[in-house]
């Protein structure tokens, strides 16, 4: 789960990292408020959305005096960053910046441990820093059952300044950082930039935190900052319900027991000239109820001409998918053709209780999303 | 011969007295596997078909000689199962249980190391040698003893790729799903080179799925560790970029993670990538 710039920088401030956190505002007239209460005159606009690459989408300027603040935060507000409308900024004295820095805290797969990483290339994309000069990123695996010690976080500064009072902030900053990631279950905690003023203070200017979306539960007070878009709705529903969907947009609508096999099946849609509606892993269980309610949620995306089911029963019964799938149809009435694979724990059974329904009846992965696909074109 | 598990495996089953804990145990003893105890504080003394229930994991163990561990507590507390099953001395330890908090898992496993165990799951489908063992909740009926080596992050694509190799005549040594969390125990790296070492696995199957660069590692390890014949299959080519499919871990961030990146990888070092599940067989008899 994604939060925003201003929520991370309240909770860096709750850490005590030093942050430029000025004023979250909904309208222009927040932000000339806002302006009064500034000390200098240059100031920064800087949209507030679940998104990255702000800045290049325009969503982040400076402004030198009440006219361009007014200009700025009417552009930005409205505006739309890679599918999010803006509908509040954060209104924050414009730093003067000596040197800019990259640090994070985020999980490492390969080391199974949370990885420091900082950089001196801070303040621009860290992703094309990895790609391009990756020797640039230092990174520092930490042992879960040590944390950060004080002489860590000295020679990790060291890495990015020369000066012992530089050295001693960041030091300080770096153990902060740490100890609101264990704490909140982030899966990253991220500065860019971290910031050196030309007085010599160190002060996080940008702040992004994801959190575990596994260890919510433990976390009533973040959880509580969940914005979900309609697209993650949607997807929340699916999840209350004990399965998971994303939509993709195709023609071919997917219902399948397993995350791995629900993949390998879009994959399969697209290699056979069809495309995918959705990716959606009912999951293990092999209640009935689970399939009406997937069903229904098929069936309420208009792009969805074929229903195509795969199911390899494990735990899951063949029978019991059956089963839900006629009850399904009794509830919902559907024209949408409907292609059904159902193989292992008592397929048999299963694909008896499916004959003389008007549904068409596969045995293997293949057979199934060719038929689907032709369904399509046939359409 | 196999790998991890085999007919002397003797098995606890932490979580016995829930629903799947006692499901699958009844599964796995049917199967054939050494099931000697299960775990449930607070119901020592209790039997769940024959097999008697202790409240500690360390009373188990000193009971029954148990030397692996399987796990079906809910996530809350899947963290503290893992460890409690590392400090009674357990070597192998394998976690169903799905939704297990990141950190948690990283705690566990540093733990686990220093206890010189191993780890296999969270969020995975378990283990099985065919006619040996079975751990964790596989259907065991489409697989068949052989010598092909299976390594998957996926579960239900596992039983599609096996029962793809059962059908065309081709056993499994051992087929061990490795889970897929973001942070796991056992990976492609280590069950590969188990595999290499065991003298009846002729060949391995890899199936991989978006997110990290697991695959990536995986593909230069197999070119400098590996001599035996590898075919893999990829899930997720038409993933979107920051979408959660399923698996906490099956996730493109920022361009990095694809399908394509993955493919390229193995196909760089010899390994073919199967375009379908049902290809794999295919791959591996023309290697072999």
């Amino acid at each position: 789960m994604k939060i925003h710039e201003y929520q991370a920088k309240e909770i860096f401030a709750q850490y005590g990292i030093p942050v430029n956190s000025g004023y979250l505002c909904h309208n222009v007239e927040d932000s000339i408020k806002a302006y009064e209460k500034m000390d200098r005159p240059t100031v920064v606009v800087k949209a507030q959305v679940l998104s990255g690459g702000r800045g290049k989408a325009g969503g982040v300027k400076l402004a030198k005096d009440e006219i361009e603040l007014r200009r700025h935060t009417a552009n930005i507000l409205g505006m739309n960053i890679k599918g999010y409308t803006v509908d509040r900024v954060l209104i924050a004295q414009a730093e003067d910046i000596a040197a800019e820095y990259y640090v994070s805290y985020v999980v490492d797969r390969n080391t199974k441990s949370t990885l420091l990483m900082l950089s001196k290339a801070g303040g621009v994309d860290i992703e094309e820093v990895a790609r391009d000069t990756p020797e640039k990123i230092h990174k520092i695996p930490i042992d879960p059952f040590i944390g950060v010690p004080d002489y860590l976080a000295r020679e990790a500064a060291f890495l990015l300044f020369d000066d012992i009072a530089q050295v001693k902030q960041t030091a300080s900053i770096l153990q902060k950082l740490y100890k609101l990631f264990v704490d909140t279950d982030a899966s990253l905690a991220e500065i860019n930039p971290l910031i050196l003023t030309p007085e010599g203070n160190i002060v996080a200017i940008d702040a992004k935190m994801t959190f575990d979306d596994n260890a919510l539960y433990r976390h009533p007070k973040i959880a509580s900052l969940f914005e979900p878009t309609e697209e993650e709705k949607k997807e929340l529903f699916a999840k209350n319900k004990g399965f998971s969907y994303v939509n993709l947009g195709g023609e071919i609508g997917c219902m399948v027991n397993g995350a791995g096999l629900a993949m390998a099946t879009m994959d399969m849609i697209k290699l056979y000239g069809g495309n995918p509606a959705n990716f959606l892993d009912i999951g293990g269980s092999s209640n009935p109820n689970k399939v009406v309610e997937a069903m229904k949620l098929l069936l309420s995306d208009k792009n969805v001409k074929v229903v195509l089911i795969n199911i390899f029963g494990g735990i899951t019964r063949c029978d019991d998918v059956a089963t839900g799938l006629l009850e399904a149809f009794r509830q919902i009435d559907a024209k949408i053709p409907v292609v059904i694979r159902l193989t292992g724990t008592n397929e048999k059974e299963g694909r008896a209780l499916l004959a003389g329904t008007g549904l068409h009846v596969a045995e293997t992965m293949s057979e199934a999303t060719k038929k689907a696909v032709n369904l399509v074109l046939a359409q | 011969m196999s790998i991890l598990i085999n007919k002397d495996t003797r098995l606890i089953i932490q979580g016995i007295t829930g629903r799947d804990g006692s499901f699958h145990a009844s599964k796995m003893q049917a199967y054939g596997t050494t099931v000697v105890g299960g775990v449930s504080p607070g119901k020592a003394g209790q039997k769940i078909f024959d097999i008697p229930v202790f409240n500690t994991v360390r009373d188990a163990v000193n009971e029954t000689g148990a030397d692996a561990s399987v796990i079906f507590v809910p996530a809350a507390f899947a963290k503290d199962a893992m460890m409690e099953a590392a400090d009674a001395g357990l070597k192998l330890i394998v976690c169903i249980t799905e939704g297990v908090p990141t950190l948690d898992v990283v705690n566990a496993c540093r733990f686990i190391r220093d206890k010189g165990a191993q780890l296999i799951g969270p969020n995975c489908p378990g283990l099985i040698s065919p006619e040996e063992s079975l751990i964790g909740i596989m259907p065991a009926q489409i697989f068949k003893k052989g010598g092909t080596g299976v390594i998957s992050r996926s579960g239900t694509l596992t039983y599609e790729v096996v029962y793809n190799l059962t059908a065309n005549g081709m056993g499994q040594s051992t087929a061990v799903g490795v889970g897929g969390d973001p942070v796991v125990g056992l990976y492609y790296q280590e069950l590969l080179q188990l595999f290499q070492d065991d003298p009846e696995t002729d060949s391995i199957a890899l199936i991989g799925e978006i997110g990290g660069d697991a695959e990536e590692r995986a593909a230069m390890f197999i070119k400098e560790h590996i001599t035996k014949p590898v075919a893999a299959f990829i899930a997720g080519q038409q993933a979107p970029s920051g979408k959660q499919m399923g698996h906490a871990g099956a996730i493109i961030s920022s361009g990095s993670g694809t399908a394509a990146e993955k493919i390229a990888a193995f196909e760089s070092v010899g390994v073919p990538v199967a375009k379908e599940p049902a290809e794999i067989p295919k791959l591996l008899k023309k290697r072999r």
